[in-house]
C-alpha cells in the first residue's frame, strides 16, 4: 500500500514537471506545426543558469529564499531571451519553407545549445547547492518532502494560470485564432509574428521553471540533461495529443505516474530480471504504444484547444 | 449625402489578365451599394483590393478622404472597413461567440501583461468585448448558437456569424461578398431585411456583391455593373435594369 502511494506521489511530482515542459512543445506545435526539438535544451539551460546563479550567491549574506528566487528569475530571463532569439533567427526565416527544414534546424539548434552549455559549464555534473529545505511529511503511509510539495503546487498553479490565459483572455483567444489560421487571424488585426514570439516566451519561461525544479529535485544539472528530459516531455505531449494544451498537462502527469509505478513494480513483476534502472524505458514504450494505437493522442487535437 | 468611398481609376492585373481596369466609383455615406456582374467580372478582386489583401496595380482608393490603397489588411480594418468572404472564412474550431470576440481584436488592447496581471482594466475590457459580441450575435439572430463551434453551424448561420464578426470591429463600411450564396429564397428575404436593419441601426454604408440580381435590385440604393474588369455603368437599379450593355453582358451568362 505505502509503496503504491509513495510511487504515485513521486510520479505526480515528476509528471507535473514533464507537463510544464510538454506545454512548451505543444504550444509551439499548435501554432507552427513545428516540433521544437531545442525545447529540452532550453530546459537544460534554465537548470544550468539556476544552479550557477544559486551557487554563486549561496554562502553570501543573502537569505536563502532570496537566493532561490534570484536563481529562478535569472533562469527565466535567460531562457525567455534564448527562446525569443531562437525563433527569430532559426525558425522565422524558414516559416514558409518545407516542414522538414525547420524540424532539422530545431535538431541543429539543440546540438548547438548542448555544446554551448558544455563550453560554459563543462562536462561534469554540477551539484545543486545545499540550500533547499529538507523537511518532509507523512501522507497515507508515504513520505512527501517539502520540495515535492513545492514543485507539485507550483506546477499545478502554473498549469491553471496558463489554461485560464489561453481560454479566458484576449491574448489567449488571439493565440487560438492564430493556431487555426495565421493569415485569417492577420485579417482580424492579430499580428501572427507577435503571437508566435509570445508563445516562445511563455514556453521558455515554463521550461526555465521546469529546469530549476528538475535540478533541485535530483540535486544535479548537466549539459546533456535536456535530451532525455525533452524526449520524455515530447512523449507526454504526444500521449495527451500534440497541439492540445490540456492534453500536454494530462500526458505529463500520466507519464510521470506510469514511469514511477513501472520503476516501482517492474523488479517484483519480472522477479528481478529487469530493475528500476529501466525507468526511462517506460516513456518510450508509452510513446510507441500511443503512436501505434492512437496517433492523435488521448485528447485528440480538437481545434478548439490548439494554441 | 457626402462621399465615404471613392475608387479613382483603380486597375489590377494578374500577369496578362486585366482583372480590374480603370474602375472609378463613388459611394455615399449610408448607401446600400451593389456590385454585380457575370462570373469573373472582377467583383471579388475589387473587394480584395479594397480590403488590402492585394494591392492595386494603379489607381487610388480614398476612404473618408484618406488614401487606403497599399495599406495592410489590419490597418484598413482599423480605418473602418470590414468584410465577409465569399468562401466562408471563420475560425471553425472556436465558438461563435469567440469568433465575434476576435473580430473586436483591432479595437481592444490587453496583451501579455494584462493577461497575467488580470488587472481591473483588463477584466473590464474583456467583459465589454464579451457583452458586445453577445449583443452582435443577438442582432444577426444567432444568439442561441453562441457556444457552438463555428464549424458546426449551418451554412446560413455561418454567413450571419461572419457579418457579426465584421460588425465587431465597429466598421463604417461593411463589405459583403455574396452574403446570400447557398441560401434559399426565405433565408434570402430575411437576410435582406437584416442588412437594411443593420445599416439603419449602426449607421453603416454597405457594399454588396451578389449574384442574385433580383435581390440586389430590391435591396440596393445604387449599383455598379462590372464586366471583364470594366465598370459598365453605375446607377439606380431601375436604370441599370434597362441599360443595353448590362443586358448584353448578362445574355448567355445564365444569370438574371
Amino acid at each position: 500500500m505505502d509503496i503504491l502511494v509513495q510511487q504515485l506521489i513521486n510520479g505526480l511530482v515528476l509528471g507535473s514537471v514533464y507537463a510544464l515542459i510538454a506545454l512548451g512543445y505543444t504550444m509551439v506545435y499548435g501554432i507552427l506545426e513545428l516540433i521544437n526539438f531545442a525545447h529540452g535544451e532550453i530546459t537544460m539551460i534554465g537548470a544550468m543558469i539556476a544552479v550557477a546563479t544559486i551557487g554563486a550567491l549561496s554562502g553570501g549574506a543573502l537569505p536563502i529564499p532570496v537566493i532561490l528566487f534570484t536563481g529562478l528569475v535569472a533562469a527565466m530571463a535567460g531562457c525567455m531571451a534564448l527562446g525569443y532569439v531562437i525563433e527569430r533567427i532559426a525558425y522565422r526565416p524558414l516559416r514558409h519553407a518545407p516542414r522538414l527544414a525547420p524540424l532539422i534546424t530545431a535538431i541543429g539548434v539543440s546540438i548547438v545549445l548542448q555544446n554551448i552549455a558544455m563550453l560554459i559549464w563543462g562536462r561534469q555534473y554540477i551539484a545543486f547547492p545545499p540550500v533547499l529545505p529538507q523537511g518532509w511529511h507523512t501522507l497515507l503511509g508515504a513520505r512527501i518532502t517539502d520540495l515535492q510539495v513545492a514543485i507539485l503546487v507550483t506546477a499545478l498553479v502554473l498549469m491553471l494560470v496558463l489554461d485560464l490565459l489561453v481560454h479566458r483572455t484576449r491574448l489567449g483567444r488571439a493565440m487560438r485564432a492564430t493556431a487555426q489560421s495565421i493569415p485569417l487571424a492577420g485579417l482580424m488585426g492579430i499580428n501572427g509574428n507577435r503571437i508566435i514570439s509570445i508563445t516562445f516566451l511563455i514556453g521558455s519561461a515554463l521550461a526555465a521553471i521546469s529546469g530549476f525544479m528538475v535540478s533541485a529535485y535530483y540535486g544535479l544539472a548537466h549539459y546533456y540533461m535536456g535530451f532525455l528530459l525533452g524526449l520524455k516531455a515530447f512523449s507526454a505531449a504526444v500521449l495527451g495529443g500534440i497541439g492540445n494544451i490540456r492534453g500536454a498537462m494530462l500526458g505529463g502527469l500520466l507519464l510521470g505516474i506510469i514511469e514511477s509505478l513501472g520503476a516501482g513494480y517492474i523488479g517484483t513483476l519480472t522477479h528481478g530480471v529487469i530493475g528500476s534502472n529501466y525507468q526511462d524505458v517506460f516513456a518510450f514504450f508509452v510513446l510507441i504504444t500511443v503512436l501505434i494505437l492512437r496517433p492523435s493522442g488521448l485528447l485528440g487535437a480538437p481545434a478548439t484547444d490548439r494554441a | 449625402m457626402s462621399e465615404l468611398l471613392r475608387f479613382s481609376g483603380v486597375s489590377r492585373h494578374f500577369g496578362g489578365v486585366q482583372a480590374l481596369s480603370e474602375v472609378s466609383l463613388s459611394i455615399s455615406r449610408g448607401e446600400l451599394y451593389g456590385l454585380i456582374g457575370p462570373n469573373g467580372a472582377g467583383k471579388t478582386t475589387l473587394f480584395n483590393v479594397l480590403t488590402g489583401l492585394i494591392p492595386p496595380s494603379s489607381g487610388e482608393i480614398l476612404f473618408d478622404g484618406q488614401p487606403v490603397h497599399g495599406l495592410p489588411p489590419h490597418r484598413i480594418l482599423e480605418r473602418g472597413i470590414a468584410r465577409t468572404f465569399q468562401n466562408i472564412r471563420l475560425f471553425p474550431g472556436l465558438t461563435a461567440l469567440e469568433n465575434v470576440m476576435i473580430g473586436r481584436h483591432a479595437r481592444t488592447h490587453a496583451g501579455l501583461l494584462g493577461a497575467i496581471l488580470r488587472n481591473r482594466r483588463t477584466r473590464n475590457e474583456e467583459a465589454a468585448i464579451r457583452a458586445r459580441a453577445a449583443q452582435l450575435l443577438e442582432h444577426v439572430g444567432i444568439a442561441r448558437h453562441a457556444q457552438a463551434l463555428a464549424g458546426n453551424l449551418s451554412y446560413g448561420d455561418q454567413r450571419r456569424l461572419e457579418i457579426a464578426r465584421a460588425l465587431a470591429s465597429d466598421p463604417r463600411l461593411l463589405a459583403l461578398d455574396e452574403p446570400a450564396a447557398g441560401m434559399n429564397p426565405a433565408e434570402r428575404d430575411s437576410l435582406a431585411r437584416l442588412i437594411r436593419q443593420l445599416r439603419d441601426e449602426f449607421q453603416l454604408t454597405v457594399l454588396i456583391i451578389e449574384h442574385d440580381v433580383r435581390l440586389m435590385m430590391a435591396l440596393c440604393d445604387r449599383m455598379a455593373v462590372l464586366d471583364f474588369g470594366e465598370k459598365i455603368t453605375e446607377d439606380v437599379p431601375d436604370r441599370v435594369r434597362v441599360h443595353p450593355r448590362v443586358i448584353r453582358a448578362y445574355l448567355g451568362g445564365g444569370e438574371a
